[in-house]
């Protein structure tokens, strides 16, 4: 009788039924508040623009688009070449929502018929283009104009992405239909223009141009030249040899002129501007 | 089988506690009848055992689950190409379907209608409306098979007692539902569909893993050490779109008074348990009734039942035939 009792187990406290009531209404309120302060914190990358991605074509207005999109991925479900990728929860409110990363694959619109567009359900993607000419995903910009091949008056033999790239591209004079593996396609150009000739749109939106000296060239060299037309497709990103690419584009920018840099961020300098 | 009307029913979906009323006659003509003939738990301890080992609804309904979500992941994998899209919105050999729930918060912050979310949102809503709304969460949705095992979890720590489970008033969920609208419109952002656990698992399994299935784990820890099947039961917005609009489907769990032994192992089982409500000595109000909207069909109760009281039902078949 005189052993010891064992360790006592804290004793929880018999609460009354009052007491119990007015706990799960606490507890249901702080589940309620919890959860809702996650809105904000969604909203950071957005508020702050910690990426700018490529979206697909007929992506509405950036912010727009993020609360048009469903989050379904019927979108990357029929792209040929699978350029549509979802984003992460990183993205904050873009989560699970689709973009393009062109130096991994570009859209080099080998569905002929914008099939993202046409299988996107609630019109984030929309509706109202008619042609891969009308699309802006953004601008293409020679953005390391020292790395550029042509430029520097080097010609370009070979893949244009080594033996390892596994992006895709279709070349109409190989497969009017198919894409094929780039790497199973080799280059020889006198002087490198990879980025003009494989560019979907054509001359409306790029076009190599002689390098005007006083632009630090000697004579007789080119420099790719973006036009227009330029709906920021991304192939000529893809198609780069340049390690990283010197051509890049520039998510939802808008053309702004002849030889100038394009205007950043379509939505937020001008959202109704016509840029066609 | 009138007994507790559509109003009142659908007042214990928003999260009233079921009320208790006087029996019918006929109810109390078989209450007075079972007096003293009803067996006493331990003398079922043999019956309790055995249909615990009994998981033929369970066994085929993961079966479908994993079927349905298994034709979303060939579909794009092999490109099968029939059920494309994932669970907020897919085309089915191409014919639209959308979540209901999902739809409207997209319209809302879009603040416009889209006539395609509409066709496959009504499309879903007609289908769940036959084969009973939350049908749609055990038999379809992949966070409640994960959240099954996460509760099963919970109740072996819950049994060895170093947790317990922490009540949330069922209410909230309908505050969920009404802030997570008013957000996306308010805001013309999703939060619901950034923080979906049925997005980010069915995204998963079509297009790869991600970091968000952090989030899922998250929630699953949660239930597991502290209040159980919280999302199913006091979050998911989707869950009470569809309870809702499955109130009148005919595809039901349906209890037999006469039958049942009162003691008790179908509320223990019971994702929903207010629906079983009815199984208490002393509370049918009616021979035969209906098990409540909120009801995922589950079937963990007719497994589980020693007696057979409680069963699948298609109503108005025997009408029909």
């Amino acid at each position: 009788m005189s052993e010891a009792p064992p360790p006592a187990k804290p004793v929880r406290p018999r609460l009354s039924r009052q007491q119990e009531q007015r706990r799960t209404i606490l507890r249901s309120a702080f589940l309620t508040v919890g959860l809702l302060l996650l809105q904000p914190l969604a909203a950071i990358p957005i508020v702050r623009r910690l990426r700018d991605r490529l979206r697909p074509p007929g992506a509405l207005e950036e912010t727009r688009f993020l609360g048009a999109c469903i989050k379904c991925g019927q979108c990357v479900q029929v792209c040929p070449v699978q350029a549509i990728v979802l984003a992460d929860a990183t993205e904050g409110f873009g989560i699970g929502v689709p973009y393009i990363d062109a130096r991994q694959q570009a859209c080099d619109f080998s569905c002929d018929a914008l099939s993202c567009i046409l299988a996107c359900p609630t019109g984030a993607l929309s509706h109202e283009l008619k042609a891969k000419e009308e699309v802006r995903i953004g601008v293409a910009r020679l953005a390391r104009p020292d790395a550029c091949l042509a430029r520097r008056g080097e010609p370009f033999r070979g893949l244009a992405r080594g033996n390892s790239f596994g992006g895709v591209l279709r070349y109409e004079e190989i497969d009017r239909w198919n894409a094929i593996p780039m790497r199973d396609h080799a280059y020889d150009r006198p002087v490198c223009d990879l980025c003009v000739i494989e560019c979907p749109i054509g001359e409306q939106a790029i076009r190599l141009a002689p390098l005007d000296p006083t632009d630090g060239g000697a004579e007789g060299l080119f420099t790719p030249d973006v036009h227009r037309g330029c709906v920021g497709c991304g192939v000529c990103e893809m198609v780069c040899p340049a390690e990283p690419a010197a051509i890049v584009v520039d998510a939802r920018a808008v053309f702004a002129g002849h030889g100038e840099e394009p205007r950043r961020h379509r939505d937020r300098d001008d959202a109704h501007e016509d840029d066609s | 089988m009138a007994a507790p009307g559509l109003l009142d029913q659908l007042a214990v979906v928003l999260g009233r506690a079921p009320r208790k009323r006087p029996p019918s006659p006929a109810a109390a003509a078989i209450a007075l009848a079972k007096r003293g003939k009803t067996p006493k738990k331990n003398e079922l301890l043999a019956e309790i055992e055995h249909a615990h080992g009994i998981h033929t609804w369970r066994n085929r309904r993961w079966a479908v689950l994993l079927g349905v979500n298994l034709l979303f992941t060939l579909s794009f994998w092999i490109d099968i190409q029939v059920l494309e899209g994932s669970l907020t919105a897919s085309r089915l050999l191409g014919f639209h379907l959308a979540d209901v729930y999902s739809s409207l918060l997209v319209m809302l912050a879009q603040r416009h209608v889209a006539v395609n979310l509409v066709i496959g949102a009504t499309t879903i809503a007609l289908f769940w409306g036959l084969v009973g709304g939350r049908s749609f969460c055990s038999w379809v949705c992949p966070y409640h098979l994960v959240a099954e095992w996460a509760e099963m979890l919970h109740l072996r720590l819950a049994r060895s007692g170093r947790i317990r489970d922490h009540g949330i008033h069922r209410g909230v969920r309908v505050v969920f539902w009404l802030v997570f609208a008013a957000l996306a419109f308010a805001t013309g952002q999703t939060l619901f569909l950034a923080l979906n656990p049925i997005g980010i698992l069915s995204r998963l399994l079509v297009y790869g893993p991600s970091l968000a299935l952090g989030w899922v784990v998250a929630i699953l820890l949660f239930e597991v050490l502290y209040a159980r099947r919280a999302w199913c039961r006091y979050v998911c917005p989707i869950g009470l779109t569809y309870g809702i609009l499955g109130a009148k489907a005919p595809v039901r769990v349906t209890y037999d008074l006469e039958v049942c032994a009162h003691e008790g192992e179908c509320r223990k089982v019971c994702e929903v348990p207010h629906v079983l409500d009815l199984t208490i000595k002393g509370r049918a109000e009616e021979p035969k009734l209906d098990v409540g909207p909120d009801c995922t069909r589950c079937g963990l109760c007719v497994d589980v039942c020693p007696t057979g009281a409680l069963r699948y039902e298609l109503k108005g078949v025997k009408r029909l035939l």
